[in-house]
This record gives structure tokens, sequence and C-alpha cells, in this order.
């Protein structure tokens, strides 16, 4: 597997597959996409950058234990929910935020934060489960 | 009278002690054991705050407050003052006072005496829940808490496994109580169509009349028995003395235990006075008032005597409130209040007299009157009244108990000649609890015995004067207290007069005469009863302590032998008996019910569309064929690849997405794991298992594609559908709707998921780390053992 092209290329597929998974987060709501599948392409990169490059170099590039991000995106996701309480509304009713920035207009969402943290969750999850297996000696 | 609305101060005063549990443990680390002044100052002003209601709750009114909790089920906070719940609530608070104070001086230098007093407040704000709840629900809950709590208090000590094993025992047997009372509520519930105690009490015979009455009293009994520690569930009560004295004193003598008794008392206007009532009440309660006696005769252990005297009382209680004749449920309901007032204070007689002279053994106690007078003279006066003598509210209530029973004519003799017997046996009780360790030539005990602090000794003689001064005054005791609390069993306003002397030389008297004299010919004799009783308990040698020890033993065998026989611990078993069971789940019903989907017509698809059914057939052959395992995986993903491509061309972009994705990713996984596992490369499994794993996995496969099928020749229901066209774009600004309802309309859904995904990664996570260990057959797991008698004070 750990031909010299493909360790050469492997890293900026994965920077590529990310970056690609972040668009596709965030362009699910009103295109194809959404938190699961980008998710899925960005543990994929993991995967494939773990392959080539080693297990321990993309722990250190992810920072954070793979199962802290999983943890830390039920959490985000749970939180979204809690907004609308304040407006005495039910748990997780869809809270809207148009802010203007330089004449673009954003449109913040909790759901929006939800979906990151479906995102976090698949990562996460899948990611440290491809990492755990491609170690020989499991850490 | 319909009960009057009131504002929440008395919601706020069942939650103060819960607060107030908050910070005990930082006052008590800020002012050791003297937070206990501070601490009993919630519990006074609860108890003045009750104060409150007596005089207008004796004048026949009664009070509601509530608020919503989960108003959808029906569920409220909500309490009902009346003379009943006044009464309890002015004994939990009352008493709860002193027992603070005392644990102050008992626990005192305790490291843990933060957490001690923390417990103690929970409880006492469980047990204002329960006695003033008025919704069903609400009650059961503090009904439930009282229980952790008395599992928290009696395991204290949790450091002995003594004090462990009674604490799991007595949240056993008064859980399962427990279990029982919620379903007799819920059948309530369902057979009235109402939830609040004051509506049912305002129709006596809303339950009565309804079918389900049997299995409602039977579920009631269940809990109320377990929770009174009534024969056969008596056992928990002795053996809860693992407790720290001021939890005998408070729990298992003056309140708790009787949270039973307060809900028969509680349901009796609902439950009471049928035959049924009149019958298993005074039965079950003359045997405990029996056992419970003749047991406390051969303890030596003053606690434990102390113990089994409050189980007798509970039967005494329970057999009169079984009567439902008016004049025993007023014995009933004095005896109640004199018993929780003496037996708090002997409960902290016998700790002063532990925690002072290093033993509470009577064989080993005596002389002490000079060392500790104040006790002493607080131990005689709770002892008298025990003893039902004169002038103290234990005469009263055996007078007019004994007047109650002795005039009620279906039952009457056999339930107050058992009654004599027992209260005979209280007095021998009484008497060497208060004399043995007092009186007599002084015996050398472990510790220099001399008074106790302020702290210790307020408690028993406060308790102990309100005891004699309540019989003082007799005739306002029955007006304010007595009367009120015999209306609310009655469910009918009643005046009563109380008197402290009987008025004339009647029957009642006369037995209390005999009681009298028995008691004082068997107290000369107590050395020998307790030898003969001791005897013949060892001749039968079974109790239902030991009982308990077998049934949980039995439990756990089974449970044992049931996993053994589901959890084989083989892969290939587990998935083999998913998929048939699947397999059969889905094809059965079909079968059976004859209702199987019509073939479809061959389809009318374009040449491309043939083309990827073909590339998805031969991905399956290709799996069949496969010469090693890893080619077999890769094959699986070329049919997943195709059914991606059949979700693009008809419209599903983010199935497919997702699909291709899942596909590449299981491949990639399956293929890591592969390289993990010690497998051969190839699959080796021929003849007979290639056939049965065939026959199976086509079973499965046909089983789903005919349910498929089935659901889709069903016509279709667009609701849903249109619903979410219409607003995926107006109410949650999306466009792609299958997004839309992922992360907004069913996002409640999409949590639960993927708390799922992250749990299953950690258990992925956690099975890849078990490092491969040599074979060891799973041992069976050893039962707890049950603790010698020394432990647990022989206890029956």
């Amino acid at each position: 597997m750990r031909t010299i092209i493909f360790r050469t290329i492997a890293p900026y597929l994965s920077a590529l597959m990310v970056l690609f998974s972040i668009f596709v987060l965030l362009r699910g709501h009103n295109e194809p996409g959404g938190g699961f599948i980008g998710g899925l392409i960005a543990a994929s990169a993991l995967a494939i950058f773990g392959i080539a490059c080693g297990v321990a170099s993309v722990r250190r590039a992810i920072v954070f234990h793979p199962m802290g991000v999983s943890g830390f995106g039920l959490f985000l996701a749970a939180v979204a929910g809690i907004p609308s309480i304040f407006k005495a509304q039910a748990f997780m009713t869809s809270q809207w935020l148009e802010l203007h920035v330089f004449g673009v207009e954003i449109a913040l969402s909790t759901p929006l934060f939800f979906d990151i943290g479906v995102y976090l969750v698949v990562v996460g999850a899948i990611g440290s489960i491809a990492l755990a297996l491609e170690e020989r000696e499991a850490d | 009278m319909t009960p009057a609305l009131i504002d929440d101060t008395t919601l706020y005063a069942v939650l103060a002690p819960f607060a107030a549990a908050v910070v005990a443990p930082f006052l008590t680390r800020w002012f050791k054991h003297n937070a206990a002044w501070l601490l009993a100052i919630v519990p006074a002003l609860i108890f003045l705050h009750f104060t409150g209601f007596v005089e207008p709750v004796s004048k026949g009114e009664s009070f509601v407050a509530a608020k919503a909790w989960a108003p959808s089920y029906g569920v409220n906070f909500s309490v009902y003052v009346d003379g009943l719940s006044t009464l309890f609530a002015l004994l939990i608070s009352g008493i709860g006072t002193f027992i603070i104070l005392y644990a102050g001086g008992y626990l005192k230098g305790h490291p843990q005496q933060g957490r001690f007093f923390s417990f103690l407040l929970m409880f006492m704000g469980s047990m204002l829940g329960l006695v003033l709840g008025n919704n069903l629900i609400s009650l059961f809950i503090f009904w439930e808490l009282t229980s952790i709590t008395s599992f928290l208090l009696i395991g204290f000590d949790h450091l002995r496994a003594a004090s462990r094993r009674a604490a799991l025992q007595a949240l056993v047997v008064t859980g399962g109580g427990g279990l029982a009372l919620l379903a007799g509520f819920i059948l309530i519930i369902s057979a009235t169509g109402e939830i609040e105690m004051s509506v049912l009490l305002a129709s006596p015979d809303i339950i009565k009349d309804t079918t389900l009455y049997v299995p409602i009293f039977f579920l009631v009994l269940g809990g109320a028995f377990t929770k009174s520690a009534q024969f056969p569930f008596h056992f928990w009560l002795p053996n809860a003395m693992e407790a720290p004295t001021p939890v005998s004193a408070y729990l298992h003598s003056a309140t708790m235990v009787k949270a039973g008794v307060y809900l028969l008392m509680r349901m009796h206007p609902l439950l009471g006075g049928t035959e049924l009532w009149t019958t298993v009440l005074p039965l079950f309660g003359g045997i405990t008032l029996l056992v419970g006696t003749i047991l406390a005769v051969r303890q030596t252990d003053l606690k434990l005597m102390l113990a089994y005297t409050t189980v007798a009382s509970l039967g005494l209680l329970v057999m009169l409130t079984g009567t439902s004749q008016e004049k025993a449920l007023e014995g009933a309901v004095l005896y109640l209040l004199a018993h929780s007032l003496f037996k708090g204070a002997l409960f902290m007689v016998a700790g002063t007299i532990d925690h002072e002279a290093g033993t509470r053994d009577i064989t080993k106690l005596g002389g002490l009157r000079s060392a500790m007078p104040i006790t002493f003279a607080a131990a005689c006066l709770a002892a008298l009244s025990m003893a039902g003598l004169p002038p103290f509210i234990g005469f009263i209530a055996k007078e007019v108990l004994y007047y109650g029973t002795w005039g009620w004519l279906e039952l009457g003799l056999p339930i107050t000649i058992t009654a004599v017997i027992g209260n005979a046996l209280m007095l021998v009780i009484a008497a060497a609890v208060a004399i043995k360790p007092f009186l007599g030539p002084k015996v050398e005990t472990p510790k220099h015995a001399h008074e106790g602090p302020v702290l210790l000794f307020a408690g028993p003689v406060f308790l102990s004067v309100t005891g004699l001064g309540l019989a003082l005054i007799a005739h306002t005791t029955g007006e304010l207290f007595i009367g009120p609390t015999l209306s609310s069993l009655l469910g009918k306003t009643t005046q009563i007069e109380l008197h402290l002397l009987p008025t004339s030389i009647n029957a009642p008297l006369l037995l209390s005469l005999v009681t009298i004299g028995l008691g004082i010919a068997l107290f000369t004799q107590i050395d020998r009863l307790r030898g003969l009783i001791g005897s013949v308990l060892t001749t039968i040698g079974w109790g239902p302590d030991k009982g308990f020890d077998q049934f949980v033993a039995g439990i756990v065998g089974l449970s044992w032998r049931i996993t053994r026989l589901l959890q084989s611990g083989k892969m290939q078993t587990y998935m083999m008996l998913t998929f048939i069971f699947t397999g059969a789940a889905v094809l059965l019903p079909g079968f059976l019910t004859d209702s199987l989907p019509a073939m479809p017509k061959m389809p009318d698809y374009r040449f491309y569309e043939w083309g990827i059914l073909l590339i998805a057939f031969f991905g399956l052959i290709a799996v069949l064929v496969a010469n090693t395992r890893l080619t077999a995986i890769v094959s699986l993903g070329i049919q997943g690849f195709a059914v991606a491509l059949i979700f693009m061309m008809f419209g599903a972009p983010d199935l497919s997405f997702t699909q291709f994705m899942v596909e590449t990713l299981s491949v990639v996984i399956l293929a890591l794991v592969m390289t993990r596992l010690n497998l051969s490369p190839s699959d080796h499994r021929h003849g007979l298992a290639a056939i049965v794993t065939g026959i199976v996995a086509i079973g499965v496969g046909l089983g789903l594609t005919l349910t498929l099928l089935a659901i889709t020749q069903q016509p279709f229901d667009s609701r849903l559908s249109d619903f979410f066209a219409q607003f995926s774009r107006s109410i949650a600004h999306g466009r792609n709707i299958v997004n839309v309802i992922i992360v907004d309309f069913r996002g409640f859904d999409t949590l639960g998921e993927i708390a799922v995904v992250v749990l299953a990664g950690l258990c992925v996570l956690a099975l890849i780390r078990v490092r491969t260990k040599p074979e060891k057959p799973i041992e069976k797991p050893k039962t707890v053992a049950p603790p010698t008698p020394a432990q647990t004070g022989e206890a029956h």
C-alpha cells in the first residue's frame, strides 16, 4: 500500500477531501449534502491519510482524540436544541439569524450547528474505528 | 367539603429540606457538628408552618395547592392538607428537628457528618412530600425517594458488609413493594380517571364500585405491607438497625415505616370497610404484632429489642386500621402519635447509652442512673408511655383501642386477645429497656459512662415530655389532633371526647389491668422466656431473612443459567441465530396469514438500467465464487455501488451519495478487520455448513424482497411527503428536503441516532483494544455470601 506515489499524493488528497466534506456539509441545507455525508467523506480522508502515512501522523494532525471530537459533536447537536427553550418554544425548534457582513448575507441557524454536530460525530466515530484498526499495536 | 386552594408556601415547605440538604455539607465543613443548630431551623420553621393549619383543620377544613409538573400526563406536584396529613407533617418536622440536633451530637467529629445531614434532610423532604402528596404519581415518586434515602442512610457505614447487605435488603423489599404500589395507582387512575387524592376522597365509593377493586386492594397492600414491615416482610426492619441511631430513631420507628400505615389510613375511605379489608388487615397485623413482640423479648441488644417492638407496633396499627371500627381507628391514631413520641425517644436513649457507655447489650449494662440522670429520666417517661401506664398518652391510646376492639362484634374477641398479649409483651420490653441499663448494681462498661451533651439529651427529653404533656391536656389533644385525623380516616367530620382517666370502671380498664398484670408476670420471667423463644427459633431454623438470601441466590443462579444459554460467546452462533430469527420474522407472517404480495409484472426498463442490474448481479456471483475472503468483500462493494447508481437514477442524490460513502468505508473497514483477525484468507466451509448458511441467506433475502414488494404494493400515502414539500422552504428555510427532515423536522430522532453512533464507536474501540487472551471458561458469578448471624444481629 505504501507506494511512493500514494504516499506523496495522500496528504493532498486528504486535504482536498476534508475541504470537500466541509463544502458538502455547508451546502447541505439547500443542495444534496449534509452533516452525515460530509462526515463520511472526512472519515474516509482520515482513513486514507492513515493508510498512507501512518496513524501517528493522523493523530498529530487532528490534535484531539477522534472519540473526543465525536463526543463534542453530540454535545454541540444537543446544545443546538436549547436556544428555542428561551423563546418558550419546544426543544429543538429551529432559530434563524440573518447576518449581513460586507454585503453578503449569511444565514446562521441552529440546524446548521446541529448539522455540524452530526458531522463531527460521524467523523469522530468512524475515524476512530478506522484508525484503531489501522494501528497494528493498539494504543 | 371541597378543599380550599392555598398559596404555594406549603409546596416550598416540602422542597425546603432538599435545599437545606444541598448546603448541609458546606455548613458542616465550616461549623463542624454545630451546623446541627443551623440546620434544625429548617424543620422547626416547617413545623411552625404546619401548626398554622391545626386550628382550621380541626374545624373540618382542608386545603390543596398545586404546581403543574408534567401536565400532559396529568402529573402535578400538589399537596393536600387535612387532619391526617397535618398530624404526619407535624410529627415529621417536629421529631425531625430533634433528630437533626441529635445527629449533631451523635456523629460529632465523623468525617462524613455533612453527608449524613444531607441524606437526613433529603429524607425529611421526601417524607413530607409523601404524606402531603395529593397527586398519585407525585406521591409515588416521594414514596420511592424515601426508600432511596433510607437505602443511603442504612448503608451510611458502607465499609461494613452487614450495613451494605441491610441497605440492599431494605431497598429490594420496599422498592419491590413500591412497584406494586405504582401498579395499584395506575389501576386506580385508569379505573376512575382521577389522579388527585382529594378528588378521589370526595366520592368514597369510586374505587369500591369498579371491577378492579380486588387487584387495586392487593397492589396497594403490597406497597403498604413492605414499607411498614408487616409479616412476612418484617425482616428488613431489624436489619436496618445497622444504620446510625439517629436514622433508626427517625426513619425506622417514628416516620418512614409509618408510611405504609399512613397509606392505609389515607386510603381507608376509598378501600376500607369491605369484607376483604376487615379480614386481611387484622389477620396480617395481628400476626405481625405477635411475631414482633415475641422476637423482641428474645433480643439483648437495645436497638434490636426496640426494632422488633416497632414491627409489633406497626402490626397493631395495621390490625386496628383493618377493623374499620370508629373507636378502634381512634385508638390507632392515638397509638400512632404515642408510638412516634415514645419510640423516637427510646431509640435516642439507646443511642446515647451506646455512645456514652460503648455497648448497648443489656446484659452488659447496669447502674447507669447516677451517671446519666437526665437520660434515665427521659427513658422512664418514654417507657411508661410505651408500657401504657397513666398518665401518659400511651395509656389513653390503649384504653381507646381496647374499647374499639372489645366493641367489635364480628372479630372483637380474637383481636382483643391479640392486642392484650402484644401490649403485655410491649410492657416487658419497655421495662427491660428503661430499667435494666439504669438500675441495679453498676456494671463495668467499655467506656466510662457519663451524661451526654445537650445535643444528645434534648431530643429524648422533649419527646417524652411531650408524650406526658399531650396526655395531661387530653381534651385539647383530642380536639386538635386526634379528631381531625379520625375525620380523614372516616371521610366525614367527627368530634371526639378524650379523657386522661377513665370515667367509669369498664371493660377496657379491666383489660388494661390484665395487660399490666400479665406484663409484670412475664417480666419477672424474662430470662426463662428468652431462652424458651431462642430454642424454639433454633428448632425452626429458617426465617424470612434466610429466605431473602435464598431468593436472591436463586435469582442470580437463574439469570446466570439464562445468560449461558443465550450467550454462547461464539460470533458464528450469534450471527446465525440473528439471521434465522430475522428471516422467520419477515417470512412467516406472509405465509401464515396468506397475505403474500402479488408477483409484479415485468418492468419496462431501459438498456442502461438493465446494465446496472447486471453489474449488481455479477457482483453477487463474484462474492459466491470468490477464492479469498478479501475478494468477496470487494465484490460485495460492487453490488453496493450498483445500488447507489440506482438511487441516483431515480432521483435520490443524497441517498446515493451516502450509499457510495458507506459502501466504500465498509469495504475499507472490513478489509482492515480482516488484517487484524487471525482468519485464514479463504472460507473453508463445505458441505452441510455451506448448505445451511445458504438456506438461511436465501430465506432472509426472500423475506426482505417479499416485504419490500408488499410495502410498494400498498397505496402510497402522500400526506407526509406533501407536508415536507410544502413547508421545507417556508418553515425550515431549506430546499434539500432530506437534509431538512434530518436536521429540523425530525431532529430529535437524529439526536438519538448520533448518540447511538457515538456509543457504537466507543464499543468498537473497546472491542478492538481487547487483547487476545488464552481462552478461559466464564466463571459462575459468586453469589453474595450471606453474613453470619453475628453480623446481622441474629435477625429473623
